[in-house]
């Protein structure tokens, strides 16, 4: 009998037009770093170089903050609130315009599945844009204090899980507020940020407005710690966050840290069952559990723990993983060798501390990183599997028998970005939302955004909102003092 | 534990399984409420998700001419018109059994499905093609009459040598809580489905799914229907909008899934109404493979209800044979 | 009796059978109760001409360990409290202190060098703005919270939640109004405080704890320490489990340590207000919205879908 066999069903690489090297996108124009430093970005499912990119050193720090400081000064803050979101909505219209473009691009620098670039970050990117253009004349009516003003300039940096979103994210509510921006895209995924450049260059941004430098840790950490810049926003590891928390120390800066997650999704035995594996797979295997806000803990009531694993394995043998170009693909690769040896490290981990690991039937390709649905079943809550953030396709199954104990178990995490829970019963979700430390709680759903739904975490997930109109306070000022 | 004969003979006790299932010595309005309503819950939301989630699955160049072949074989062929006469159901058999007169490798249809009255001359029509004469029953659509009434109907057409009946549950049994109503005329239908000395006939359930408002009644309906022997569930009548839809049938084959899981037998699916175009169809056949599995990907399993959709079928085929697009003046009218 | 009138009485030694006052000793007040400090240490307080006031329980950084487990422990019920009952408990707050209003102006007037006129102009600020607080706690969620129409069939809605345990670093000159405007949207929020109060002018803190306990503010909910707050800041700051610090009463200190060491577990960071002369602000004006409120919250989004 002939398979039911999906196609490869490649997206087109004939969308993109790559150049062979990008540089710094600074006052409007692209030039190279001052010491001509470059590093080259690859695909992590091929590990083919796709593009060489500049790495910005301090005098290229210096020159970003110095365009942005000039642009903020004699244009931006001066400009009125309705024409500052004319760009805004212009750069959203471009970038709706260039979607398969950006989403091909993504995939490729990235390695997440075209369906989630193509249907998740791309169009989500373009809606933060066109939501926040609408707030840029009408911050006084934010609700956020008498007589808003824009802090200045924006140092901003963002991770490589979303690339393209998270800069939409930082950027969108930063312009919206009338502040300038300087943003560092990942090391390992500069390429849709700096297709955004052109976008910039096509919207007719003024020069200076929008600043894109590409480089390393040691860029990141010259950006944040630049006395030029007033408010640093970075989305990214724990451990980096609390040291910008700490180079910040002192000074008048205004921060917000977006970081890691070890988040509970749990499911109670009177969940929709099979909505509830959906949940649990899109909350984990989304992105390759590259995901800050991932559901690395699902949390089941014990009555019903067998038959929810059980559904769970059967799921994960649908789950297709491979080339990050197909339409069909769910499991894309792992962003960079880095990130695959901590997964590995932590795996091997959790099976040295006694859990049981199950991984789906993949095969892996030859070429580039990749790494299989794994569950972890009999975790104890000390595992390190059930602490450390893995940032990978890695969940690990722990048990519970009361409401009480889920939340104890739920909230037992330094962290505090996500959560998630599954029941039938709306007075229960609504106790369980009430009592879990998350910044998003996703009830009967995981994973969603939205431009107009604030998400950021509690404790050492970091602080500030991204999104709606708490998005704005952590770019503006106003006379009862910060806006928190 | 898998059972893959198409056509069991009714067991001694046919609620046996039922009471089984439902954990009761005696099947009773309460028991029967207590374990539909001890289902898990279907999240609307996230049930459509899903279904259109898997609805952007593109499928091999291979695996497509293999899929629209087998969705050909899956197509119950229907007319359930008031203005149906003999000479109407004598083209749609022939169609049937040779759907695309220029091409002879096109395999005929499942079945062709007609109201009861009509069933002896698709017998005669049919024979020896192997396509299956399906008669609707149980005063379709609407399952309004007496219990009296309904088997009459069915034993009308199972006399009139109908392979396959496709029952009507009583819906507005099922909307009040009489539970035990919809599964004591399911398992009365069957029964008298049974053909002395032949195969009995195969029993279809309509829920109208259209009329059940709500994902939870529709997975509470499959169940009812199984519990009380079906070998099909079945979605609807066609005369009710809306009619088949890709997470209806999602929940149905969640349902047979789990029916599987637990009895060890395999009921079939026949989404029906509402799917016209091929690209539908290789769709449900997507959500078939990675819901249930792959065991439902064969006619024995799963139906399209269909009158429209064939010829779009027949229209892909030739368009992957030819590599030109083809037409409407290249399939017949029905 | 204020500590002013006893010396006032005290040092009145015409009359021999004149009755000697009962001075009132100053404690820490940790979980609803009044210990002295663990360490046995004890400091003198002054007046504002450096006349001798009082001996203080100089906290220790057991004290404030000890200050925060309590106050760990009685977050759950705080937090629990409808935001209606908040307004009513602070309200109560300010009921008390109107009953003291003679002590609480003796003591700001001795410590903050007042004239009493001032001295009762900076108390009735302080009750007032217990009042104004007390009718935020049911209006922060309304104004801070949203109904967030995403693009899609999900309810998502966004409502602010207290932070946790928040250490306070209460106002070295104000010690009194500045007190009470830190610490009051502090506990507006739901959330509760280990309070440093200023280190050289403890008094009126002690009397304001000694307000609470009479009030229905639930012991622990706001643990009061006096003592040199440059010793115990570091403590509280590093504090793993403590969630957020208010760095008001630092501006003299080298705050940046202390904003380094909140780095540690990620502390919400509230900064000294800049000023124009490095100082503290005044505390005078009625502030212009609920910011203090907002400081300490944490803004919780739910989703959850729309469907039949």
């Amino acid at each position: 009998m002939p398979t039911f066999a999906y196609a490869p069903a490649p997206e087109s690489r004939a969308v993109v037009d790559l150049r062979s090297s990008y540089g710094l996108f600074v006052d409007g124009e692209f030039s190279p770093a001052a010491d001509g430093a470059s590093f080259k970005t690859a695909s992590p499912a091929t590990e083919e170089v796709l593009a060489e990119v500049a790495e910005a050193g301090p005098a290229d720090v210096d020159r970003a903050v110095a365009a942005a400081r000039r642009a903020y000064d004699r244009i931006w803050s001066r400009m009125s609130g309705a024409q500052r979101g004319k760009y805004l909505f212009r750069i959203a219209r471009i970038m709706a315009e260039r979607s398969r473009e950006l989403a091909v691009t993504e995939t490729l620098d990235n390695g997440k599945p075209i369906r989630e670039s193509r249907d998740v970050d791309i169009p989500t990117a373009a809606a933060f844009f066109f939501s926040y253009a609408g707030w840029a004349d009408k911050l006084e009516h934010a609700g956020l204090g008498p007589d808003p003003r824009p802090l200045g300039v924006a140092g901003q940096v963002i991770p490589w899980n979303f690339p393209l979103l998270m800069l939409s994210w930082k950027i969108a509510p930063a312009l919206a507020c009338g502040n300038t921006v300087v943003l560092k895209p990942a090391e390992t995924t500069p390429l849709t940020a700096l297709l955004f450049a052109e976008i910039c260059q096509q919207a007719d941004l003024p020069p200076g407005v929008v600043n894109i430098l590409t480089g390393g840790g040691a860029t990141g950490q010259a950006l944040v710690e630049h006395a030029g810049v007033d408010k640093v926003a970075f989305t990214g590891s724990t451990a980096v966050g609390k040291a910008i928390a700490r180079s910040v120390a002192g000074s008048r800066k205004k921060v917000t840290l977006e970081l890691g997650g070890k988040a509970a999704n749990v499911v109670f035995d009177d969940a929709p069952i099979d909505q509830a594996v959906e949940g649990i797979v899109n909350g984990i295997f989304f992105n390759q559990g590259h995901v800050c806000c991932a559901g690395s803990r699902l949390l089941v009531q014990e009555n019903v723990a067998d038959d929810v694993v059980e559904r769970l394995e059967r799921r994960l043998g649908t789950l297709r993983l491979g080339d990050p170009l197909d339409k069909n693909t769910d499991v894309g690769a792992i962003n960079s060798a880095e990130q695959l040896s901590r997964i590995t490290e932590l795996v091997q981990a959790g099976e040295a501390e006694g859990a049981t690991r199950w991984s789906a039937a993949c095969d892996l390709p030859e070429k580039g990183y990749w790494f299989p649905p794994t569950v972890f079943t009999g975790v104890s809550a000390s595992h390190r599997i059930a602490r450390e953030e893995i940032f990978g396709p890695v969940l690990s199954v722990l048990t519970f028998r009361t409401p009480a104990e889920a939340v104890a178990k739920a909230n037992n995490t330094p962290y505090g970005l996500s959560a998630g829970v599954w029941s039938e019963k709306g007075s229960r979700i609504l106790w369980m939302a009430d009592r879990l430390r998350a910044g998003v709680v996703w009830a009967n759903t995981f994973n969603r955004f939205d431009p107009t739904s604030p998400f950021g975490g509690y404790g050492e997930s970091g602080y500030g909102r991204e999104g709606g109109r708490h998005g704005l306070a952590a770019y503006l000022t106003t006379t009862q003092g910060d806006a928190v | 534990m898998v059972s893959t004969t198409t056509a069991t003979a009714p067991p001694a006790d046919p609620l046996a399984t039922a009471r089984e299932i439902v954990g009761t010595s005696s099947l009773d309005e309460k028991s029967l409420r207590r374990f539909l309503h001890g289902l898990p819950g279907v999240d609307q939301v996230g049930a459509e998700q899903r279904a259109a989630t898997l609805g952007t699955r593109s499928i091999k160049r291979e695996s497509k001419a293999w899929a629209l072949e087998l969705a050909v074989r899956m197509v119950d062929l229907t007319t359930l018109e008031g203005s149906d006469t003999p000479g109407k159901v004598a083209a749609l058999c022939a169609k049937a059994s040779r759907p695309d007169p220029f091409d002879a490798t096109c395999p005929p249809v499942a079945a062709v499905c007609v109201y009861n009255d009509l069933v002896g001359i698709a017998v005669r029509q049919l024979a020896g093609t192997g396509v299956k004469v399906a008669a609707v029953a149980t005063a379709f659509p609407s399952g309004r009459a007496s219990m009296r009434v309904k088997l009459a109907d069915t034993a009308d057409a199972v006399d009139a040598g109908a392979d396959e009946i496709d029952m009507v549950i009583d819906r507005g049994a099922f909307l009040s809580g009489r539970y035990l109503q919809v599964l004591e005329e399911v398992a009365a239908v069957r029964e008298q489905c049974v053909r002395p000395g032949g195969e009995p006939a195969h029993l279809k359930v309509i829920l109208e799914t259209g009329e059940l408002a709500t994902y939870d009644n529709v997975r509470r309906a499959s169940w009812l229907a199984m519990l009380g022997g079906a070998d099909f569930v079945k979605t609807s009548t066609g005369k009710i909008s809306p009619a088949a839809t890709l997470p209806v049938t999602m929940v149905m084959l969640e349902a047979v899934r789990d029916w599987r899981a637990a009895t060890g037998a395999m009921v079939g699916v026949k989404p029906a109404g509402g799917i016209r175009t091929a690209k539908d169809a290789v769709k449900h056949l997507v959500v078939v493979n990675e819901t249930a599995g792959e065991d439902w990907l064969d006619p024995d399993w799963f139906r399209f209800g269909a009158s429209t959709l064939l010829n779009d079928l027949l229209l892909q085929r030739q368009r992957m044979a030819s590599g030109r697009y083809s037409g409407p003046h290249y399939v017949t009218l029905d | 009796m204020s500590p002013t009138a006893a010396r006032r009485s005290a040092s009145r030694r015409s009359g021999t059978d004149e009755r000697v006052a009962v001075r009132k000793t100053y404690k820490l007040y940790v979980g609803g109760a009044f210990p002295r400090s663990e360490s046995g240490r004890s400091y003198v307080v002054t007046d504002a001409r450096g006349r001798f006031l009082a001996n203080a329980a100089m906290g220790s950084r057991k004290d404030a360990r000890d200050a925060v487990v309590a106050a760990r422990a009685a977050a759950p019920g705080w937090v629990a409290a409808t935001a209606y009952n908040r307004g009513q408990v602070l309200y109560r707050v300010a009921e008390l202190m109107e009953g003291r209003r003679a002590q609480f102006v003796d003591e700001v007037a001795a410590g903050e060098g007042l004239r009493r006129p001032q001295a009762g102009r900076v108390v009735d600020a302080a009750i007032d703005r217990w009042v104004w607080y007390a009718g935020w706690t049911d209006k922060v969620a309304q104004v801070a919270g949203s109904a967030n129409p995403v693009a899609g069939p999900y309810f998502n809605l966004s409502v602010p939640e207290p932070t946790g345990v928040v250490a306070l670093l209460a106002p070295q000159r104000s010690s009194l109004l500045g007190l009470v405007c830190v610490l009051a949207p502090v506990l507006a929020a739901g959330n509760v405080a280990v309070v440093l109060t200023s280190t050289e002018r403890p008094l009126p803190a002690v009397t304001l704890a000694e307000v609470l306990a009479t009030s229905d503010v639930p012991g622990g909910v706001v643990n009061v320490l006096t003592g040199d707050t440059a010793e115990v800041a570091p403590w509280l700051a590093s504090h793993m489990d403590v969630n957020a610090i208010d760095l008001a009463g630092a501006a003299h200190l080298d705050w940046a340590d202390l904003e380094r060491a909140a780095a540690e577990n990620l502390k919400r960071v509230l900064r000294p207000a800049p000023t124009a002369d490095g100082g503290e602000p005044t505390w005078d004006a009625v502030p212009d919205g609920p910011a203090r409120i907002l400081a300490f919250c944490e803004t919780k989004t739910v989703w959850h879908p729309k469907g039949l």
